[in-house]
């Protein structure tokens, strides 16, 4: 149990971080799962290339939603360079738990909504 | 009276090897049966036996181990007939399980008699296997695709019946047993309706013909569809059964071997039932596998599959009711088949069904392919139990303390 939710990841589930929307954003863009119904939306603020501001709105299992959550917390203040080196593996060594292949989509539902909003790549991150 | 049936269970159990196996240090616990259910080992002999002994293609050739899989795989029809009291084991279509079975109905029966100003009428209770072939038909044909409502509490409303169901209707399609609410559906009563206006009827007996007896004469449908794989069989097969005058009349599913009487280059005449159905080869050791399986079903007395599904889900319906946050999807028990799909506050069902999986407790959770119902809630998805013939009140205990569990770790 503690290998798939440990404090961290219920505490960014129970507490998320830049849960909700922002006035004005330049980037916003909204995915699901399909199957399980996960829904997210990320919304950002971009000047020169660089994250200033972030948000994001959703509903679905702790993973998923925890991962959003800390993602918002590294994505401020980094460019969209940066942002386009992150992969798969980057989140799963974020999160810090072994995941198997269902619950995969879940911990990848942020960076896949990532991607498609920043530069329309509409796979699932590999 | 309690104990009597889990030790009858416990030896039934002792049958399915899986069963014996843990999942995380601890004993399995099987709770994901209307998903697909566990097979036991006179299916898997069965079968085994098939391929080593017994495997060539069937209808074909008159060498010694073609007629003995042709033996094995029309007996098996012949059973599936006995076991839902078919007339003939000719209305017995092998397909590849009830979504095959729905969409070989909407793509020969369909085409051959649905157009503009026709209805289908289906229910906002039915699997995506019943709703998608008839949406994806609609678009080709210009019916229209009409919906009996559920009421809050999971049943049918059946108030407006008699205005949904009307002279324009063609076909009402309907579960028998919602793999959702597990609310069995009256059809004496739905039939009855439909034959008041000339409509076909189509039963989904997935949840149904793996739980309880079924009758196809007695329920009267002009089709009946369900898997093997939720019924101890294996994957891949499953049956439709139809009324001989509409399957004589419609037009064939696939075309290819097997299904032609006589084939030029200009033209070819259709083999006669079930053949004009089953073109190109088809799943011989599975089917051989459902045989067995029905045998299985057979010995163990699908009277008391019922009973004990029955007893298990009304204890299972107070034990769950009093773990603090579950809220239950369907009607009261004596209304449902054996299942339970409930929500257990907010945490999703994903997240549940991985603290229960620790514990070795295998469960569904997500829209079950029926987003209508979850709509009809508000809610994205479930977490569903569902029982067989092996699970213990035992089992239901283990489930409703692991979700006491669950509900602390994220409350």
């Amino acid at each position: 149990m503690e290998a798939l939710y440990r404090e961290a990841i219920l505490d960014h589930y129970k507490h998320p971080r830049r849960k909700g929307h922002l006035d004005a954003p330049d980037i916003q863009y909204h995915d699901h799962n399909p199957f399980c119904g996960d829904e997210l939306t990320i919304e950002l603020k971009v000047e020169d290339g660089v994250v200033v501001d972030a948000a994001f709105d959703g509903r679905g299992c702790a993973i998923s939603q925890a991962t959003a959550s800390m993602i918002m917390e590294e994505i401020v203040g980094l460019s969209v360079d940066e942002l386009k080196t992150w992969d798969k593996q980057y989140i799963l060594d974020m999160l810090g738990i072994e995941i198997g292949p269902v619950r995969l989509k879940c911990a990848l539902l942020s960076l896949k909504v990532l991607k498609a909003g920043l530069w329309g790549l509409e796979e699932w991150p590999e | 009276m309690q104990a009597t049936v889990n030790d009858r269970t416990t030896e039934l159990a002792a049958q399915f090897p899986i069963l014996q196996r843990e999942v995380h240090g601890k004993r399995l616990v099987y709770l994901d049966n209307a998903a697909s259910s566990q097979k036991p080992t006179a299916v898997l002999d069965v079968m085994e036996r098939y391929y080593r002994q017994s495997n060539a293609n069937v209808h074909r050739g008159v060498h010694t181990l073609s007629e003995e899989a042709t033996t094995l795989y029309e007996d098996a029809r012949v059973r599936l007939a006995g076991f839902i009291n078919a007339p003939s084991d000719k209305q017995i279509i092998f397909t590849r399980g009830t979504t095959e079975g729905i969409n070989l109905v909407a793509h020969t029966w369909g085409r051959a008699n649905l157009g503009p100003g026709d209805e289908v009428l289906i229910t906002q209770m039915e699997h995506h296997s019943n709703i998608v072939p008839w949406q994806i038909l609609r678009d080709q044909l210009g019916f229209t695709l009409r919906y009996i409502p559920i009421t809050p509490l999971g049943e049918l409303d059946l108030r407006e019946l008699d205005v949904l169901l009307n002279a324009r209707t063609k076909l009402l399609s309907f579960v028998h047993a919602s793999n959702v609410l597990g609310t069995v559906n009256p059809v004496p009563q739905l039939v009855q309706a439909a034959r008041q206006v000339g409509a076909k009827v189509l039963i989904d007996g997935a949840q149904s013909v793996p739980h309880m007896p079924i009758d196809v004469q007695e329920l009267d449908a002009d089709f009946f569809v369900f898997s093997s794989h939720k019924m101890c069989g294996p994957t891949g097969v499953g049956v439709l059964y139809g009324k001989r005058d509409l399957l004589e009349e419609m037009p064939p599913f696939m075309g290819g071997g097997d299904m032609i009487r006589s084939v030029t280059m200009t033209e070819s005449r259709w083999n006669t039932l079930p053949y004009k159905f089953e073109a190109g080869t088809p799943a011989i050791a599975e089917v051989i596998g459902l045989g067995a399986a029905v045998d299985f079903l057979t010995d163990v007395g699908m009277g008391w599959i019922h009973a004990h599904e029955q007893m298990l889900t009304r204890y299972a319906y107070e034990r769950l009711s009093q773990v603090e946050g579950l809220r239950i999807l369907g009607p009261e028990p004596e209304k449902r088949g054996g299942l339970i799909a409930f929500t257990l506050g907010d945490i999703h069902p994903h997240d549940i069904s991985a603290v229960l999986d620790m514990d070795g407790i295998a469960i569904r959770a997500g829209h079950h392919c029926a987003q209508p119902v979850h709509d009809c809630y508000n809610i994205a998805a479930s977490a569903r139990a569902s029982f067989y013939l092996y699970n213990t009140t035992e089992d239901v205990d283990l489930l409703a303390e692991s979700l006491e569990k669950a509900h602390k770790l994220f409350g």
